[in-house]
C-alpha cells in the first residue's frame, strides 16, 4: 500500500476540486442562461407556455437533486446513448439550476410593487416600455442577491455527481478515503474545501442583500 | 405614606439628558396625571419606574423596595408595578383569555383554574368577559386596550402606569378606555399616566404633574393648575392644546 | 428511438420500494420534529448564551449551511467512528438530517424573532416573565408564523436529500431503486418511478404543512379558538 502523507492528501483534493469549481460554472452559467429564456418565455404571454415552465419548476424543485443526476445518466443510457458522467452531471446540474433561478427570477419580477405598473399605464407607456424602463431594472437589483446566494447551492451540488461517478472533490475525498482510512482527516479538509468555496459567496449575497436593504429603506 | 418614591432622578441617553434630576412622591391610591410636551420625558419617567430604562443617578423605592443600578428580575418587579402601552401590545397568537392568564400562569405559578376566574373578574372589570376567547386581531382598538389593562391588572400590581393609552385610539374608541380607568382610580388603584387628554387629567386625577425639558417644571391639584398656572412654561402649554 | 418503458419489470419489487418509502418517510417526519426542537433552542442560544457559545453556534450553523450534505453525511458516518464513536448507517442518517436542518432553521427562524416588535418583549418583560420565559410564550408561535413558508421549503428540500443516504446504505427509497436496477437492469423505469414518489411525497408535504398551518397559525386570520 501507498503511503499517503496529509500533504499528498490535501494536493489530491485541491486538484479533485478544480473539477467541482468547472462543473459548478458548467451549472450556474448554463443554468443561468436556460433560466433566463425561460423567464422571458414565461413572461411572452401565453399560458401554454407558462403553465409548461410552471410544471418543469415545480418537478425540479420537488424532487431529489440526486434523482435528476440518475434520470440523466442511465436515462440517457436507456436511450441508447452512451453518455459520460461529465454529460450527465452537466446537464442534470444545470437543468436543476435553471428551474431554481427561474423561479427565483419570477419572484423578484413580482416583487417590483404593483403601482409601478399603474404608474407606467398612467404615463401612457405601454407593456414593453414598461417592463424595460421601470420592471426589469428593479428586479435586476432585487436578484442580484438571492441570485448570488443560490450559486452556494450549485457548489453544493456538484458533490452529487460523485455518485454517478465524477471525480470531484467529494469522489476524491471517498476514493483517498478508501485508499488511506483516515476518514476523519479526509472528510473534514473536504468539508473545509468546499467551505471556502462556498462561504466567501454566502457572505457576498448577505452583503448584498444588506446594501439592498439600507438602500430601500433609508 | 408614599408607595411610589422619586428622588433626584437622572437619565441619559448619549449625549442627550433626558432627565434632570425629577422628585415625585406618589401615595397608595392616588392618581397622577403627567402632562408635557413631545420629549420632555413623560415616557422615559414611566420607563424608569419599571426598569425597562435604567436609571443613571438618584433613587427609586417602590413599595418600600429600591430601584438599584442592578436590574431587578422582572418576576419580582411586576409584584409592585404594572403597565399599559400606546399600542396594546397584546400577544397576538394568544387569545383574549389566554393573554391576561398567561402572566399569572408562567410567572407566579398560579394554576389554571385560578388563573382563569382572577381573568374573568378583571376582564369583567373592563367588559371584556364576553370577548374571553376571540384575538386580539378581532378586537377594535379601545377593546384590545381595554384587555391590555385586564391583563396588567391580572398581576395584581400596586401602582398601574399607562403611557398615553389612547393616543394610538380612533377618537370615537377613546371614552370606553377612560371609562375603564376612570372606574379604576375611584376602586383607588393607584395609577400614574401620562396622558393628553386634559379633560380625563382635570376631572380624574388627584394630582397633575408638569414636565418640562427633564424636570417637574410645576404640579398641584389639577383645578388650580389648570385654571392657575404659575409658569408661562405652563400656561403656554395650556393655550396650545386646549 | 430505443426507449422502451417497461414498469412492469418493477412488480416484483413492491415490497422493497414500500419499505423504502417507510424509511423515507420515518427519516423525514422524526428528523422534521427533532430538527425544529434543536433549531427552537440554537436560535435562542445564539441570542441569549455567553459570547463563546454563540460563536460556536454560529460556526456550527455557518459550516452546515456552506458543505454539501453528502459530505457532512460522510463525516459522521466514517468520520466519527474513527475517533471511536461507533454509530450505524441509519443512526448517522438521523444525526445528519437534523443537524442539517437544525441549522437551517434555526437561521431561518432567528429573522422570525428579529421581526418580533419591541413592544411585545416589554410587554412580556413588564409582566414579569424572564427571557426565557418571554421567548417561549411570546416571541416563538409569531415568530414561527413569519417563517413558515420558509419553513415549509427547508423541511421538503431535507426530504428531498435524503436520497443520499443511500450512498451509506440506508435503505430508503433511493436505495429501493439502486436495488431493483442492480437485480433487473431497468434502472430508468426504477429511478422514474422513484422520483415520481418523491414528487408526490413533496407535494403532500406542502399540503400537510399547508393544512397545519392554518389550525396553528389560526390567530393571523382572526379565525376562532
Ligand atoms: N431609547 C432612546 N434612545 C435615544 N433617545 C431616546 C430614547 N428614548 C427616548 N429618547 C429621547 O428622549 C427624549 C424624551 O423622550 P420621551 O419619550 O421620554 O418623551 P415624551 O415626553 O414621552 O414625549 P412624547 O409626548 O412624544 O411621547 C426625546 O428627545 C427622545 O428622542
Ligand atoms: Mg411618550
Amino acid at each position: 500500500m501507498i503511503e499517503f502523507t496529509l500533504w499528498d492528501i490535501v494536493r489530491n483534493l485541491l486538484l479533485a476540486a478544480r473539477w467541482t469549481i468547472v462543473l459548478s460554472l458548467i451549472a450556474f452559467v448554463g443554468g443561468a442562461s436556460l433560466g433566463l429564456l425561460f423567464t422571458v418565455l414565461r413572461l411572452s404571454g401565453n399560458r401554454l407556455l407558462k403553465v409548461m415552465i410552471g410544471v418543469y419548476v415545480d418537478v425540479f424543485q420537488g424532487t431529489p437533486l440526486l434523482m435528476q443526476l440518475f434520470l440523466a445518466y442511465f436515462g440517457a443510457a436507456a436511450l441508447g446513448f452512451n453518455v459520460s458522467a461529465w454529460a450527465a452531471a452537466s446537464v442534470a446540474l444545470t437543468l436543476f439550476t435553471s428551474a431554481f433561478l427561474c423561479d427565483i427570477w419570477r419572484g423578484c419580477l413580482e416583487a417590483v410593487p404593483r403601482g409601478q405598473w399603474h404608474a407606467s399605464r398612467v404615463l401612457g407607456m405601454d407593456y414593453l416600455q414598461t417592463m424595460r424602463h421601470v420592471i426589469l431594472p428593479q428586479a435586476l437589483r432585487l436578484s442580484v442577491p438571492p441570485t448570488v446566494g443560490f450559486s452556494v447551492q450549485v457548489v453544493k451540488g456538484t458533490a452529487l455527481a460523485s455518485v454517478i461517478g465524477f471525480v470531484e472533490l467529494t469522489k476524491a475525498g471517498t476514493m483517498l478515503n478508501n485508499a488511506t482510512f483516515a476518514p476523519f482527516t479526509i472528510f473534514a479538509l473536504v468539508a473545509l474545501i468546499y467551505f471556502a468555496l462556498c462561504y466567501p459567496l454566502s457572505r457576498y449575497s448577505r452583503y448584498l442583500e444588506r446594501r439592498l436593504y439600507d438602500a430601500g429603506m433609508r | 405614606m408614599t408607595l411610589v418614591c422619586v428622588k433626584d432622578l437622572h437619565k441619559s441617553f448619549g449625549d442627550l439628558e433626558v432627565l434632570k434630576g425629577v422628585d415625585l412622591d406618589v401615595a397608595p391610591g392616588e392618581v397622577v396625571a403627567i402632562i408635557g410636551r413631545s420629549g420632555s420625558g413623560k415616557s422615559t419617567l414611566l420607563r424608569c419606574l419599571n426598569q425597562l430604562e435604567q436609571h443613571d443617578g438618584g433613587n427609586i423605592e417602590i413599595a418600600g423596595q429600591r430601584l438599584d443600578a442592578e436590574a431587578m428580575a422582572p418576576s419580582e418587579l411586576s409584584r409592585n408595578v404594572g403597565m399599559v402601552f400606546q399600542s396594546f401590545n397584546l400577544f397576538p397568537h394568544k387569545t383574549v383569555g389566554e393573554n391576561v392568564m398567561l402572566a399569572p400562569v408562567v410567572v407566579r405559578g398560579v394554576n389554571k383554574q385560578e388563573a382563569s376566574r382572577v381573568a374573568r373578574e378583571v376582564l369583567d372589570k373592563v367588559g371584556m368577559l364576553e370577548k374571553f376567547d376571540a384575538y386580539p386581531a378581532q378586537l377594535s382598538g379601545g377593546q384590545q386596550q381595554r384587555v391590555a389593562i385586564a391583563r396588567a391588572l391580572a398581576m395584581k400590581p400596586k401602582v398601574l402606569l399607562c403611557d398615553e393609552v389612547t393616543s394610538a385610539l380612533d377618537p370615537e374608541l377613546v371614552g370606553e378606555v377612560l371609562l375603564v380607568l376612570e372606574a379604576l382610580a375611584e376602586e383607588g388603584m393607584t395609577l400614574i399616566l401620562v396622558t393628553h387628554e386634559m379633560k380625563f387629567a382635570h376631572d380624574v386625577a388627584d394630582r397633575v404633574v408638569f414636565m418640562h425639558h427633564g424636570r417637574i417644571h410645576e404640579q398641584g391639584d389639577p383645578k388650580t393648575l389648570f385654571n392657575h398656572p404659575r409658569t408661562p412654561e405652563l400656561r403656554q402649554f395650556i393655550s396650545a392644546v386646549r | 428511438m430505443g426507449l422502451t418503458l417497461d414498469f412492469l419489470a418493477l412488480s416484483p419489487y413492491v415490497g422493497e420500494l414500500a419499505r423504502g418509502l417507510v424509511t423515507t418517510v420515518v427519516l423525514t417526519v422524526v428528523t422534521t420534529l427533532s430538527g425544529l426542537m434543536l433549531a427552537i433552542v440554537v436560535a435562542y442560544l445564539r441570542v441569549h448564551a455567553a459570547t463563546w457559545v454563540r460563536r460556536i453556534l454560529g460556526g456550527y450553523v455557518e459550516l452546515t449551511r456552506n458543505t454539501p450534505f453528502i459530505v457532512q453525511l460522510f463525516f459522521i458516518f466514517f468520520g466519527l467512528p474513527a475517533l471511536g464513536i461507533k454509530i450505524d448507517a441509519i443512526t448517522a442518517a438521523f444525526l445528519a438530517m437534523t443537524l442539517n436542518l437544525a441549522a437551517y432553521t434555526a437561521e431561518i427562524l432567528r429573522a422570525g424573532i428579529e421581526a418580533t416588535g419591541r413592544g411585545q418583549l416589554e410587554a412580556a418583560r413588564t409582566l414579569g416573565m424572564s427571557k426565557f420565559q418571554s421567548y417561549r410564550h411570546v416571541v416563538l408561535v409569531p415568530a414561527f408564523a413569519r417563517i413558515y413558508p420558509a419553513l415549509t421549503s427547508q423541511c421538503i428540500i431535507v426530504m428531498l436529500g435524503s436520497a443520499v443516504v443511500s450512498q451509506i446504505s440506508v435503505f430508503d427509497l433511493t436505495y429501493a431503486a439502486n436495488f431493483i436496477q442492480s437485480r433487473n437492469f431497468r434502472s430508468f423505469e426504477a429511478y422514474l418511478l422513484v422520483t415520481l414518489v418523491y414528487l408526490l411525497l413533496a407535494v403532500g408535504m406542502r399540503q400537510l404543512f399547508l393544512l397545519v398551518g392554518r389550525r396553528l397559525f389560526a390567530f393571523r386570520q382572526g379565525g376562532q379558538a
